[in-house]
């Protein structure tokens, strides 16, 4: 059986630049603070978490390609890099990389920017901004960035498709077509989405930026945590709902451990929180919910669930994390990690748990 | 193996009306009707004529309301594909589609009210909902009676090709026996004058591979392929139109908007697609070009069949019938992959009428009149914005 191995992670969020910001901000569980994003027309403005200005300016913004790129690109790039890292130093041979950008409502400043052109004057509308309007835009610069790309694809879809894009990665890895698989959830803030998001959450808060996974079949690269298991994806239909969907989705996770995390998607909306609630309602043991510091990222959201789950396995917290990727409108997909087995008292922990895919 | 295909471009609705018009060569230009186009400096596309009613499906009159053209186009397709397949509905039927826009005349309209008219709501929330890719695939499933894991590919003008190339992927991977797969796009405000805006659109006629070519035509359109084993097949006793026999992709990371000068990723998807399909260019009887009409395009794709083709360049037809339809950006793929099946299964080839003089680079010859001629295999090219290059090879079924 092959096994496929978290070789890199990437953060971009509303607590900063790298994962590590990601995992200070969720170690304190506490909300981020908001700021006020500008609705024109109407006097209360929205809430919004953003991603803060970084440190100091990213070098790979002076990268000829990049220079006019939309907050979206900047994201992805800077988890990219940060989640490559371990697969790029160290090799005598450059690695193949396969990239895989997930997507739901993509590169919105540049569209909003762009139409608005278009409708004040079409025949003025800016050529520089209309490219960086198309979904596969950020996949592009963040390939011309690591180079040694030979494929690469833009998945579109609610945050359940990251975790298409971690199996779309897994195929590729598995046919030799490349030697990591880098997947990507991005997003940036636009005051027409949030807009947007008000109307089925009127309580939301939304958020933008990055997260990244780097899979390698190779131990070599491994951060200590290995992805056991991708669940069938359960759409939502005319005969199956939300709710049902995600049972269908849980059934095919193992049993509850208590040496192990859930990390859900809930967001304090109780709508919108419904389906997944009532799946996990009995989950008694650890769980981290990210959202509720971060904001309702959408697929930037479902790649930090990633990432957090994958860091606290990482960092020795806990030997198997299930991730729970509830989507808005199209599907319910989990999940789930554990620790790479170094001894055999790991061994015998993952047994227990029921995760031992060696 | 392919067991049903629809097709919608502004030619026509179907199989049997797309297949007359492109073995004559039509092309299906005509002034854009659909939004303001006064200030751009083209203003023709192709432009396709919706049905008034909408043929018999599972909807509700409803979720027809809700529907964009793009759904619309898309649920004729599918609608078509799955009549001739003879499939049952079922619930673990995966569907993969290509599109750049999904929605996004919705997206524009949700624009216009937010801005023009902050408080009212109406129809903002449906638009939000339907906007997005996956919804539109949702419909075309609800439509059908079926479920199954919706994968939404957008590699921009690639994107069809691409949802086939990965639909028989997961085939030949064993994850599934049967997938709906294909790719589509409308026309929209925006996607049109972007390509207004970068000067990529001809002003003339769009004539892909001539010297004189001054720009690509925009169009819209759907195209969907009912895709399943072999076994799969023979078990329903399934007439089978014709089979994906390769698919490559590759990447060009020269600029997002441009092509490497010398195709090499466009070289490299066509060489990966013979690989996969264990032929070489010798056993090629036709090439779908992606042939936008614009200069760059032309020339690097030109140099790229010229180099992957060798000897066999010389007696090696090629079109692009986007001298037709013009360019359906994540439809693109998906209708020339059902042109190369036309050809396949009919024998013929389609031309392009308004070709005159070959682009040096040319090393082939292009498909100037309606040519009935055998065709075993075919090969369709499709390049994207942002550099994703595929290729997908098809064989005729006998």
């Amino acid at each position: 059986m092959n096994r496929v191995f978290v070789c890199g992670l990437g953060s971009v969020s509303p607590a900063g630049w790298t994962v590590e910001a990601l995992r200070d901000a969720l170690a304190k569980n506490e909300p981020l603070p908001t700021q006020s994003l500008s609705r024109p027309g109407w006097q209360k403005p929205l809430p919004m978490r953003p991603v803060p200005n970084p440190a100091v300016r990213p070098s790979f913004l002076a990268h000829p390609g990049l220079r006019r790129t939309s907050p979206i690109t900047h994201y992805a790039a800077a988890a990219a890099l940060e989640a490559v890292k371990s697969v790029r130093n160290g090799n005598d041979a450059p690695a193949r990389i396969g990239i895989i950008v997930c997507l739901q409502s993509g590169c919105v400043q540049f569209s909003f920017r762009f139409f608005e052109e278009t409708l004040q004057d079409a025949a003025t509308a800016s050529p520089l901004l209309f490219p960086e309007t198309v979904f596969a835009a950020p996949a592009s610069h963040v390939a011309a960035l690591l180079e040694n790309t030979p494929l690469v694809c833009t998945l579109a879809g609610d945050p359940s498709a990251y975790s298409q894009g971690l199996a779309l990665g897994i195929d590729w890895l598995l046919e030799g077509r490349v030697d990591a698989s880098l997947v990507l959830g991005a997003e940036e803030i636009n005051w027409l989405l949030a807009d947007a998001l008000w109307h089925f959450d009127h309580r939301a808060v939304i958020s933008g930026g990055a997260g990244a996974l780097c899979l390698s079949l190779n131990p070599a690269w491994s951060s200590g945590v290995e992805l056991e298991l991708i669940t069938d994806a359960h759409p939502y239909t005319a005969l199956v709902n939300r709710k049902l969907a995600a049972i269908k989705m849980r059934a095919q996770m193992p049993p509850e451990n208590q040496a192990e995390i859930l990390c859900d998607g809930l967001n304090a909306s109780p709508r919108a929180d419904a389906a997944e609630a009532n799946t996990w309602a009995d989950w008694r043991g650890p769980r981290l919910s990210p959202k509720l510091v971060l904001g309702e990222g959408l697929m930037a959201a479902a790649a930090w669930q990633c990432v957090a789950a994958c860091d606290l396995i990482a960092g020795g917290k806990f030997i198997a994390a299930n991730v729970s990727l509830v989507g808005a409108n199209q599907q319910a997909i989990g999940v789930r990690f554990h620790r790479v087995a170094r001894t055999i008292s790991d061994l015998s922990s993952l047994a227990k748990a029921g995760s031992l895919a060696l | 193996m392919i067991t049903g295909a629809g097709i919608v471009t502004s030619l026509g609705w179907g199989w049997k009306q797309n297949a007359a018009a492109f073995r004559s060569g039509k092309t299906g230009f005509r002034n854009v009707t659909l939004f303001d186009v006064s200030r751009q400096r083209v203003k023709t596309a192709a432009q396709v004529d919706l049905p008034s009613i909408l043929p018999p499906t599972s909807l509700t009159q409803r979720q027809e309301k809700r529907l964009d053209r793009a759904g619309i186009m898309l649920l004729l397709a599918a609608r078509e594909a799955w009549q001739q397949s003879g499939w049952k509905a079922s619930d673990n039927l995966p569907v993969v589609l290509g599109t750049t826009a999904g929605g996004l005349t919705l997206g524009e309209d949700y624009f216009r009210q937010a801005v023009g008219l902050p408080k009212r709501q109406t129809m903002q929330p449906t638009r939000a909902l339907h906007y997005q890719a996956q919804r539109q695939a949702s419909m075309v499933a609800d439509a059908l009676g079926f479920g199954g894991m919706v994968t939404i590919v957008s590699n921009a003008c690639a994107s069809g090709t691409n949802a086939i190339g990965e639909a028989w992927e997961m085939i030949r991977r064993g994850q599934t026996d049967r997938v709906l797969t294909g790719g589509y796009d409308a026309l929209s405000q925006m996607g049109f004058s972007g390509f207004d805006s970068l000067q990529l659109m001809s002003p003339t006629s769009c004539r892909p591979f001539d010297a004189h070519r001054d720009g690509l035509a925009l169009g819209e359109g759907a195209a969907v392929l009912t895709l399943e084993t072999f076994e799969s097949a023979r078990m329903r006793g399934a007439e089978i139109l014709g089979e994906v026999i390769g698919y490559g992709a590759s990447m060009d990371r020269h600029h997002l908007t441009q092509p490497h000068p010398e195709g090499a990723a466009a070289h490299q998807a066509m060489q990966l697609a013979c690989l996969s399909a264990r032929i070489t260019a010798e056993e090629v009887d036709y090439v779908n070009a992606h042939g936008t009409g614009t200069p760059l395009n032309d020339q690097a794709e030109a140099k790229a069949i010229s180099r992957w083709a060798g000897h066999r360049a010389g007696g090696l037809p090629v079109s692009s019938t986007k001298a037709g339809t013009g360019h359906l950006l994540g439809g693109a793929g998906s209708v020339e992959a059902v042109v190369c099946l036309m050809c396949l299964r009919e024998q013929w080839l389609p031309p392009e009428l308004a070709f005159e003089t070959p682009d040096p680079a040319c090393s082939f010859r292009i498909v100037a009149r309606p040519e009935d001629v055998p065709v075993k295999v075919a090969l369709s090219n499709s390049f994207g914005f942002g550099g994703v290059n595929a290729t997908l090879i098809m064989r005729r079924w006998s």
